[in-house]
């Protein structure tokens, strides 16, 4: 193990403070110092991650449109009117209605077609594996310019521009190869001796997979499901251009519409953004460990 | 180093045994294989219809002048029919060497490029801080966890109208830039503190999935390990040096390389902190669907093209990081 005089160094000044403290420690505990500036940086990193949200939560309780530029204005005036406008008086649930629609759709078609061949690729080895897993990958960095100039033209072709179905298919192009993915990876954390077993005892590949390894997968499914519709639900690009009429609108579009260039409602855009936003964050809450654990299952195993 | 990866590599060339002819060949390994493939089915079919076939259409497009003056469309009652024509590869030569190509395409790519390599940069850096911050023993840990999170949790398309409240010329950054008596920039209409500004909020937003993922690695990191380093006498850096950075060596390369495609294709941040409004802080993507949807007439021959050569980029810059994995004896942990 060698490092050079300029590494040793370094190490040296910040190994300093750790050592003052006489009292011998054991391993893992920090001294007061390195434990001080650690919380110190980690509230400031706090309030970095906050601080924009909660503006956005302060901007949405200001009456007027141009709060944005006087914030010491709203402390005297805080209301919730803009709620009560935005659930009354715009599209705001028609606008849940086409998220929930479109999430929901993107979500059963993701997870039921890709299944299957996340079990495949994560226990058969046939000709042309390599070849699929390549496919899968290149899918998933397709970056959306590539695909949405031939897809308004077929959908136009087909009449499904602003229509659901439409912008569901457009949406399976990157959530279908994503949970495919996304299966393999949690297929491969469970034991193969339940594959092996099942077979002994006279199931077919298929018998395995549905009645064996499907119901052991469910917290898998579910991670898979909750990243699809959190994936629809956000998305931008194609919505913006495939949904025609606002009261067809996803919520990623319809924020949109209170900023045009003539009239920008900020605060009514503000009580929408977070009228969305916290039912999202708590979502995302429930299931944010599992997601990061399949999409680096690989790697976090070692 | 993963038993998944071993067994994706399959058998070794040399192990093979002499091969039967090719019709026998089809034959035995659709008899062998043909529950896999038809557990593959639904992926493939789907794939097939939803992918492989527009991009076979954007391809054809590519080489066609269509524009949305000259494509099939109903106005009312009137069908139109499509009048563009094959003009073979005129798109590309226009865009990699037409007399604007600098301004409209080469300049982008350097932007983008820059783009994603300081965004990849500060997301890992910033992460690779944060969780091993969080690592440690301290107070509060869970709940530091639950708010650093919190910008991946909301979606993208809200906070980034937050921060376009924050940015905008009289919004809270510039006042409190100004309350510091320090200069205050006009976020949303100068190139480049647009730039400036798009780096920042796309910071924002992906250092959470870093730092996540990064954290996963740290506690799967054997602790048995730190504790023999440490009895031979390592330090905290050369810990760092020899045990941290190599147990996550894994869990690195595959966020790296996510990052950058994710990076390389932020829509969402640019698109809605500018809209048509900043021609110059437009990454590939972004600048692609401009051309195909943000203009009249709509370019969607040229638009195709930008979307097959940023899709060419991407492909080669994969290729060449799993080879160079691959020379390290590394494997893409995906």
């Amino acid at each position: 193990m060698s490092t050079t005089t300029v590494e040793t160094s370094t190490a040296d000044t910040e190994r300093r403070p750790a050592d003052a403290p006489r009292k011998a420690r054991r391993r893992g505990e920090n001294s007061r110092a390195t434990s001080l500036v650690s919380h110190a940086v980690l509230i400031g990193a706090s309030l970095t991650a906050l601080f924009p949200i909660a503006w956005l939560v302060f901007l949405s309780l200001g009456p007027d449109e141009d709060d944005y530029l006087h914030p010491g204005r709203i402390w005297g005036k805080m209301a919730l009117d803009n709620y009560a406008f935005v659930l009354q008086d715009t599209n705001f649930f028609h606008w849940l209605k086409s998220t929930l629609i479109v999430g929901l759709g993107t979500t059963l078609i993701g997870v039921v077609v890709a299944a299957s061949t996340g079990y495949a690729v994560s226990r058969m080895r046939f000709p042309g594996y390599r070849k699929l897993m390549w496919v899968l990958l290149v899918t998933q960095m397709f970056p959306i310019a590539v695909l949405i100039v031939p897809m308004y033209q077929i959908l136009s072709d087909l009449q499904l521009i602003d229509s659901y179905l439409g912008l569901i298919l457009v949406n399976c192009t990157t959530i279908v190869p994503y949970c495919a993915w996304l299966m393999k990876g949690y297929f491969d954390t469970i034991p193969f001796e339940i594959d092996e077993a099942g077979r002994v005892d006279g199931l077919t590949p298929f018998g395995t997979f549905a009645r064996l390894i499907l119901p052991l997968a469910k917290p898998g499914l579910a991670v898979a499901a909750f990243y699809s519709f959190l994936t629809a639900f956000g998305e931008v690009a194609f919505a913006s251009t495939f949904l025609l009429s606002d009261d067809k609108y996803t919520f990623s579009v319809g924020l949109q519409t209170f900023v045009s260039e003539h009239d920008a409602q900020r605060n009514l855009m503000a009580a929408t953004a977070v009228l969305i936003a916290i039912p999202a964050a708590l979502f995302f809450y429930l299931v944010q460990k599992n997601l990061v654990t399949g999409l680096t299952a690989g790697g976090t195993k070692g | 180093m993963t038993v998944v990866i071993d067994r994706a590599t399959g058998k070794r060339r040399g192990e093979r045994e002499p091969r039967p002819g090719p019709g026998r060949r089809l034959k035995n390994g659709f008899h062998k294989h043909w529950y896999a493939y038809a557990m593959i089915a639904p992926v493939a079919i789907v794939l097939g219809v939803l992918v492989l076939y527009p991009l076979a259409y954007g391809l054809y497009l590519t080489l066609t002048d269509a524009t949305s003056l000259n494509t099939a469309r109903t106005i009312g009652v009137n069908h139109i029919d499509a009048t563009y024509k094959f003009i073979g590869l005129d798109n590309y030569a226009d865009i990699l060497w037409g007399p604007t190509a600098y301004d409209r395409f080469w300049s982008h790519v350097l932007w983008t490029v820059f783009w994603t390599a300081a965004c990849v940069t500060l997301h890992y850096g910033i992460g690779l801080g944060l969780a091993l911050l969080l690592n440690q023993k301290l107070r509060g840990r869970t709940l530091y966890r639950m708010i650093l999170v919190l910008p991946w949790a909301v979606p993208t398309f809200v906070t980034v109208f937050g921060w376009r409240f924050m940015l905008a010329d009289g919004g809270i950054v510039n006042s409190g830039l100004d309350f510091l008596h320090l200069p205050t920039p006009s976020w949303l209409e100068d190139t480049s503190w647009q730039r400036f500004a798009a780096i920042m909020v796309n910071t924002w937003c992906g250092v959470p999935f870093m730092m996540v993922s990064l954290l996963g690695g740290l506690q799967s990191i054997d602790a048995s390990l730190y504790e023999a380093s440490e009895m031979d006498g390592a330090n905290a850096w050369q810990r760092f040096r020899h045990v941290t950075l190599p147990g996550l060596r894994s869990v690195s390369t595959t966020v790296v390389l996510l990052g950058v495609i994710w990076t390389f294709n932020q829509f969402a941040i640019i698109f809605l902190l500018f809209g048509n409004t900043a021609p110059d802080a437009q990454i590939l993507v972004t600048w692609a669907y401009q051309l195909g949807f943000g203009q009249q007439p709509r370019d969607y021959a040229q638009s195709a093209a930008y979307g097959i050569l940023l899709l060419s980029i991407l492909i080669v810059f994969t290729s060449f990081y799993r080879r160079w994995l691959n020379r390290n004896e590394q494997q893409l942990a995906i």
